[in-house]
């Protein structure tokens, strides 16, 4: 008869595997900034495109709407463009990258040891308040970026560093919108 | 022929070209973890001063991908022509950015950032990348309302350096040494607001500043391809071409193909005002031959496959011209009218009494018919029916395999 210990699985869980490395500083934001722009770079240089990320959800959300109401995507011209007929909405190059950055992000972050499951917040707000400010300003900042046809990564990160006039006036909209409203929610950081 | 980009498409298949896609993504959002981006709070601090890491970290990538890119272009490595430049769209751009900087102060992250943050577990970083969904999903069901305004103040694929009428070189400078001076006033900043000691960073950093000023000032003195180097470049493949009139579509072929409704054909006429006016297919466009190079980065935006550009003069002399610029200039699938304008009258206006072939031959590349008045595209002749002919011709339209960005930036 065999022990019960033989059936646990052997060296440390997943849970230990995943959380317990020893946890690394961040990189100097110069060395990070050059290593980013280096794969802005190569973007470009090896397929045309730069770097993306809402467009990537943008057409995970439009992939859902084709699934409950075709109908309705087929008439919507906004729609149309990604998921008209039998076009499918993922059968583009800013979908791989999105679904890329979801992966490298874990990866780095399992490496150097930075999987934790918590809240960052600031200190006089509660955890459900900061739930609701994410989804929040998640919900405008993709209703900008839609807007202006593209998020940090498509519109700042990308068209800043192949000279887009449009993508520089963006980039300083962003700027100019966070810290026009950020003394009015400094409580919600500090 | 510029190496790069490549036509992924055509060299992996379309597994091979989504999986360089994905192993880019994976770089991209490893860049961003390392950088402490996925920590909301880090995030924030850049709009009150006390650390301003999104600064240093995006204006050091948009320099660093600048200064490359701009040296891949002018070493002929990279076709910029084929590059994704972001159109301009004024004012939904700004508003949609003012739009993004309310979120982001509110919720802390930026649609690339919540997904980083939300592999790596960080709730608030999940509830974000949600709340983008539903903005996604809003903005969709709501575009039509300001269709006009989302189309608007549309500027097509303008750069800075057109913008502000400098060589690419110096506007590289330029923004470098912004990028700098913002670097410097942020490290002063932090030091007020956050109590950090700028001396403690890593000198190498000044190093670094100083590599990506020198390779601007030798972009400025290399300078960018002209549309002339280009087309010296590309001459031994392409004059071939021209030589053996495997680009001048008999004017058969031309009137066939604006009936065939899987090619977009878009004429360029690129005589001058006058002959245009006089007489020019119905559907062409004036782009005179001086002018050509000023619509180029419309016809570069021009999306689908299917696009086949035509240029037109009297005979062939000045649109044989402007094929070798829009040739040089990456613009796939031009071909040039067999002939001209002159040929064409041949054909199809043989039987119109108005139009009479001038008394004495005039020069190259000038029209040799008479009008009795300039009407454009009002006669007959400039819009005949296809089935009202039938020619004999060898068919040399042949779309090419797509190469460059698949367009739609964050789209």
């Amino acid at each position: 008869m065999t022990s019960l210990a033989t059936t646990k699985p052997k060296g440390r869980s997943l849970k230990a595997r995943l959380f317990n490395r020893p946890e690394k500083p961040y990189v100097n934001p110069y060395l990070g900034g050059t290593l980013l722009g280096i794969v802005l770079f190569l973007a470009f240089f090896i397929t045309g495109n730069g770097l993306g990320a809402s467009g990537g959800l943008n057409r995970f959300v439009v992939l859902i709407q084709d699934w409950i109401a075709p109908q309705h995507v087929n008439r919507v011209a906004y729609l149309l463009k990604m998921a008209g007929g039998d076009k499918n909405p993922l059968d583009d190059w800013v979908v791989f990258v999105a679904a890329g950055a979801i992966l490298g992000g874990f990866f780095s972050g399992w490496l150097n040891g930075r999987l934790k499951v918590e809240t960052n917040k600031g200190p006089n707000i509660s955890v459900h308040t900061r739930w609701g400010l994410a989804f929040l300003g998640g919900a405008i900042m993709a209703y900008g970026a839609r807007m202006a046809r593209g998020c940090t990564s498509g519109q700042a990160l990308s068209g800043g560093a192949t000279l887009s006039a449009g993508s520089w006036v963006v980039m300083f909209a962003i700027f100019g919108g966070a810290y026009a409203l950020a003394y009015f929610l400094r409580k919600t950081w500090y | 022929m510029t190496p790069f980009p490549l036509a992924l498409e055509a060299l992996f298949g379309k597994a091979g070209m989504y999986l360089v896609f994905l192993v880019i993504g994976i770089a991209f959002g490893w860049s961003l973890e390392i950088s402490g981006f996925a920590i909301s709070t880090r995030l924030a601090a850049q709009f009150y001063f006390k650390d301003l890491t999104v600064l240093k970290v995006m204006f050091t990538a948009i320099i660093v991908a600048m200064v490359l890119l701009f040296s891949a272009t002018a070493l002929g490595l990279l076709d910029f022509n084929l590059i994704w430049v972001n159109p301009t769209y004024l004012w939904s751009g700004i508003i949609g950015g003012l739009i993004m900087g309310v979120g982001f102060i509110i919720g802390g992250f930026c649609p690339g950032t919540s997904l980083v943050s939300m592999a790596t577990f960080k709730i608030d970083g999940g509830f974000f990348a949600l709340g983008t969904l539903f903005g996604i999903f809003v903005f969709g069901e709501t575009e039509q309302l300001f269709d006009a305004f989302y189309n608007g103040s549309y500027y097509s694929r303008l750069t800075l350096p057109e913008f502000l009428g400098l060589p690419v070189g110096v506007t590289v400078l330029l923004v470098v040494l912004m990028a700098v001076f913002m670097f410097w006033g942020g490290e002063q900043l932090e030091r007020i607001f956050g109590g950090k000691n700028p001396k403690e960073a890593p000198r190498i950093r000044i190093f670094g500043a100083g590599v990506l000023v020198l390779i601007s000032l030798a972009l400025i003195i290399i300078g960018q391809p002209t549309t002339a180097r280009k087309w010296a470049m590309l001459a031994p493949t392409k004059e071939q071409a021209l030589i053996d009139r495997q680009v001048q579509i008999h004017p058969g072929e031309l009137l066939t193909s604006i009936y065939d409704s899987k090619i977009n054909i878009v004429m360029l006429d690129v005589r001058d005002e006058a002959d245009y006016n006089l007489f020019h297919l119905r559907g062409a466009r004036l782009a005179p031959l001086a002018n050509l190079t000023e619509i180029i980065p419309e016809l570069l935006l021009e999306p689908a496959a299917n696009t086949v550009y035509v240029v037109m003069s009297n005979d062939e002399l000045a649109a044989t011209q402007a094929w070798m610029v829009l040739t040089a200039e990456s613009v796939p699938n031009v071909y040039i009218l067999e002939g001209g304008i002159n040929h064409w009258l041949d054909l199809f206006a043989s039987e119109d009494s108005n139009i009479a072939p001038t008394p004495i031959p005039p020069g190259d590349d000038r029209l040799k018919y008479t009008f009795p008045a300039a009407l454009g595209d009002r006669f007959p002749a400039a819009d005949p029916s296809l089935h009202d002919y039938e020619f004999e011709y060898t068919p040399k339209i042949q779309l090419q395999t797509k190469r460059g960005p698949s367009g739609g930036g964050c789209g």
